[in-house]
């Protein structure tokens, strides 16, 4: 690639992106239902996932969601603003750096707000904010996507 | 018992195929609230130039699993798994899962640190195909939380 920035628009079919736009936005809804398929999907049977008891009993406030989880759904809005395909990430990172509990009766809302953090020849690096109450819970939470991608 | 320091640089044999259904797929695409069709719907996949549905960016933990489990079964170890918590977690990709994949994953630990008491554990853990291509590597870091 010899382009450099601001001649991303000169890639055929590839719309221009700014630094700091969003590209991306979504709230999820969880509940403990969310939690007990995702244990079953992925495997991950700690029980801190799904009793509110062994939770406190290690000094938690109760039913958390698997960091695991949060970090696979931050990344779906991108999924879904690359078309659906994931093959155009290149590599994805987070930090796990707060819980997110998920009251049994009111659930928890993660929001995921997903802005272009870097453009340089070999794509962008999507960077992802994504809180709960209001609070970060994902440090360092950046997507890499190949050039030519969106 | 203390993460032992002679940790670093130490590999674990490949883990066993593990065979990439498509139910699989669907369900953890379901689990994590992916909602592409090309997670879901294998015509949608084949018209994308899939040979079956994808697996969404975060399935590999369930092959890299495996791996991890290798690593903390090991006494000479000395990784308290009841200490553990996880502290960042990346995937760098050289092409997607598909259904149909048999995978075998390789964990070699990468560095081990100190912090306040505390141990950070990095592995990584490769995941190839049947030709022996690799398709994504895995990348834990664990802290393990020292005496109180």
């Amino acid at each position: 690639m010899t382009h450099r920035h601001g001649d991303e628009a000169a890639y055929s079919g590839q719309a221009a992106l700014e630094i700091g736009q969003v590209v991306a936005e979504q709230t999820f809804e969880l509940t403990r239902d969310t939690l007990v398929r995702y244990a079953g999907a992925s495997g991950d049977f700690n029980p801190i996932h799904y009793r509110d008891d062994t939770a406190q009993g290690v000094g938690l406030p109760g039913v958390l969601a698997h960091g695991m989880l949060t970090m696979g759904l931050a990344v779906q809005p991108v999924v879904d603003w690359l078309g659906g395909d994931s093959g155009k990430i290149v590599d994805y990172q987070v930090r796990f750096t707060r819980p997110v509990p998920v009251d049994a009766e009111a659930g928890a809302s993660v929001t995921v707000v997903a802005k272009v953090g870097v453009l340089d020849d070999a794509g962008a690096r999507i960077d992802l904010t994504v809180t709960f109450n209001d609070e970060t819970v994902l440090g360092k939470a950046q997507v890499r996507v190949a050039a030519g991608s969106w | 018992m203390p993460v032992n320091p002679e940790l670093q640089g130490r590999s674990y044999p490949a883990t066993s195929p593990y065979l990439v259904g498509r139910e699989k797929v669907r369900e953890f695409a379901r689990a994590v609230l992916a909602t592409s069709p090309l997670n879901l719907d294998p015509d949608a996949a084949r018209a994308a130039g899939y040979s079956d549905v994808v697996a969404p960016p975060t399935f590999p933990v369930v092959v890299q699993e495996h791996t991890l489990a290798q690593l903390l079964g090991d006494p000479d170890a000395g990784i308290d798994f009841s200490r553990v918590v996880h502290g960042d977690q990346r995937f760098t990709y050289t092409r997607p899962i598909v259904a149909g994949d048999e995978l075998t994953a390789t964990l070699t630990v990468t560095s081990v640190k100190s912090l306040g008491g505390h141990s950070m554990v990095t592995a990584e853990s490769a995941i190839a195909d049947a030709t022996g291509a690799h398709v994504v590597t895995a990348i834990s870091t664990l802290v393990v939380r020292g005496d109180e």
